[in-house]
């Protein structure tokens, strides 16, 4: 009767979780996942392709998937058709990818990290403060170029956020207080970059406030390549950071107790999910909503007692992103102004349930 | 006071964790100043004091939730904030008082969650981590629960799946912050028994313990503070006497062996206290 003893309840010394669970077990290997998270996430990745296969269909040249999966695939096929859905659209669809997983995570951490569905990087604050560091490289030193203006929105972001938490703080991070004063910062940035728009010639503004709506048109192999490297080092970063991160969730004390260093943790967390925000701020644009939504949908989906489980919260932020680009696509505006309608609707739902909640 | 005499005398044993002229407290309060205290080797060591004595600052100690502002902790012989905190983890379980289960997570995925000094990113889930959970959830019988969300337990199941938790850590020592507090009767004396298997397998562990008698009756080593020193230290048949109660609680008293284990137990006097 003594945790030294093995005197299991069930045969074999089995753990019930209370539903499907596999494990997979060779050399130092030893991974376990829920079976429910690997048919969500299959799911989710054919609903992306078939997106994926329609977004590289649409445009000027209509394609039938059929069409689109033998210019992928086929290197004998028509020439034109090839030349359009792989250099022309294919980055596009890459880019929805890649922005759309990233934001998911960014907002998978946020979320983590005040406990509460809010608390996601669009609306505390800090993907403004990257628009308005973006916005800053473009505008006042005149680049486009990306790493430039990555270098600026992972500035604003980093500032941003430092700002929210020293103007939170008060003995501690209430995540409430934190959400709240996000709010005001983000608000606070957003006129300071109209007023830089209003203070640049007209081409420049016209130019920033068309990428600032989030788009993802224009854009090549040439942007991709830096954003997917920079992309592939955060992935890494933020799965070494989550496993510790998910404990904070039960309290401070707890956590340590279990061997997680919480300041380090906490600070670690906060420059990746910032870090991943800027890189798409700076590729794209603000795109509101992906990191609001993405997890709590992922989190429904796998029925998981956290946010923080970044496999399928990407895959979801990723199919999100390429709907929206669908539709974006349809009605000829940008992506961002997609996400942002539906993004509006959702804001206000979760609001609402909030306090309800706090009321009751 | 029979009891006394027959007691074995008591050899000394190597200290497991120590605290050396430390003093302790938070950003603006001095709570304890110049402490020593030892935690001996396989005892099973209760703390007892009045309220805001002390007892949890000094457990935050010995757990390194609070760094010591002079003096220090001293785990097996190194220096406490020598050790990555995961060997810590590895080494000393605690089960503090102000712990959250998030919404939603079933009673195996918490017990599970004991496990994380000794995984990483690709060993996630060991024979070993299966076995430690099982075992863990066994002893305190919460296997039935497995598949349970948390938040649907009773207060007495729930810290059951807390304490399981720390058990799947599988520490030779464990800490425990007030662990019976708003639990019933029974339910306390259940986790006091499974504490008590744990001491005798081998566990050294050290609790906070609100009520005088049962610390008296589970402790093989009690500590008693007051005002941030330690007043006495010993074996319950030393430390529990009518003169030091009333010296630490103000509280009159007599002490009697206790009718069933033959522990001192503390009856108050029907009088109120004096003025001290």
């Amino acid at each position: 009767m003594t945790a030294t003893t093995t005197a299991p309840h069930r045969p074999g010394g089995r753990v019930d979780f209370g539903r499907t669970v596999w494990v997979w077990r060779t050399g130092p290997l030893a991974l376990r996942v829920d079976r429910r998270s690997v048919l969500v996430c299959a799911v989710l990745a054919a609903v992306t392709a078939v997106f994926g296969v329609l977004t590289l269909g649409s445009g000027s040249l209509p394609l039938t998937p059929a069409q689109v999966l033998s210019a992928l695939f086929d290197p004998d096929a028509d020439h034109r058709a090839r030349l359009v859905v792989v250099n022309w659209r294919l980055p596009r669809l890459l880019f929805a990818l890649v922005c759309g997983a990233a934001l998911a995570i960014s907002g998978a951490i946020f979320q983590s990290l005040t406990r509460n569905p809010l608390g996601s990087p669009d609306v505390i604050g800090f993907a403004s403060g990257s628009y308005a560091g973006a916005s800053v490289v473009m505008l006042l030193l005149g680049t486009a170029d990306y790493l430039a203006v990555a270098s600026g929105s992972l500035t604003g972001g980093a500032v941003t956020a430092l700002l929210v938490y020293l103007l939170a703080y008060r003995g501690g991070l209430a995540p409430f207080r934190l959400i709240i004063v996000g709010i005001a910062v983000g608000a606070f940035l957003s006129s300071l970059t109209s007023m830089m728009l209003l203070s640049v010639s007209p081409q420049q503004a016209m130019l920033a406030a068309t990428w600032g709506a989030g788009s993802l048109s224009g854009l090549g192999f040439a942007q991709l390549g830096p954003a997917a490297a920079v992309f592939a080092a955060l992935l890494v970063c933020s799965g070494a950071v989550v496993r510790p991160l998910v404990h904070l969730e039960m309290g401070d004390d707890t956590a340590a107790a279990l061997g997680v260093d919480a300041q380090r943790t906490r600070l670690l967390a906060t420059v990746a999910g910032v870090a991943l925000t800027a890189l798409v701020t700076a590729a794209v644009g603000p795109i509101a909503f992906v990191a609001l939504a993405a997890p709590q949908i992922a989190q429904r989906l796998t029925r998981s007692c956290t946010t923080l489980r970044i496999v399928p919260a990407a895959l979801t932020g990723a199919t999100l992103l390429v709907a929206a680009d669908f539709v974006a696509l349809r009605v000829d505006v940008p992506v961002g102004v997609v996400t942002v309608s539906v993004g509006g609707v959702y804001l206000a739902w979760l609001l609402a349930r909030q306090y309800a909640g706090r009321r009751r | 006071m029979t009891a006394l005499t027959t007691r074995p005398a008591r050899t000394p044993v190597p200290a497991r964790l120590e605290v050396i002229d430390a003093s302790l407290g938070y950003a603006r309060r001095t709570v304890c100043e110049h402490l020593d205290v030892t935690v001996p080797d396989g005892s099973f060591t209760v703390i007892i004091g009045p309220n805001a004595c002390g007892k949890s600052t000094l457990l935050r100690a010995l757990s390194r939730l609070l760094k010591p502002g002079t003096g220090r902790v001293v785990l097996d012989g190194r220096a406490l904030d020598s050790y990555g905190t995961k060997e810590v983890a590895r080494r000393l379980g605690l089960l503090p008082q102000t712990a959250q289960a998030p919404d939603g997570i079933t009673v195996a995925d918490l017990v599970a969650r004991g496990r994380h000094p000794h995984q990483g990113l690709l060993r996630q889930w060991t024979e070993e981590d299966e076995r430690a959970v099982a075992d863990a959830m066994a002893a305190t019988s919460v296997t039935d629960l497995s598949g349970r969300p948390v938040d649907e337990l009773s207060g007495g199941q729930r810290q059951r799946v807390w304490v399981a938790m720390v058990l799947a850590q599988r520490t030779p020592l464990l800490l425990l912050d007030e662990p019976t507090t708003f639990l019933d009767i029974a339910h306390q004396i259940d986790l006091l028994e499974l504490f008590a298997d744990l001491h005798r397998t081998g566990h050294t562990l050290v609790a906070v313990l609100h009520d005088l008698n049962q610390a008296a009756r589970y402790a093989s080593h009690l500590i008693a503070l007051r005002e941030g020193r330690v007043v006495a230290t010993g074996t319950p048949w030393e430390v529990v006497t009518a003169d030091l109660v009333e010296e630490v609680f103000g509280l009159p008293c007599r002490v009697v062996p206790d009718p069933v284990t033959d522990t001192p137990m503390v009856v108050p006097l029907a009088r109120p206290r004096s003025t001290r």
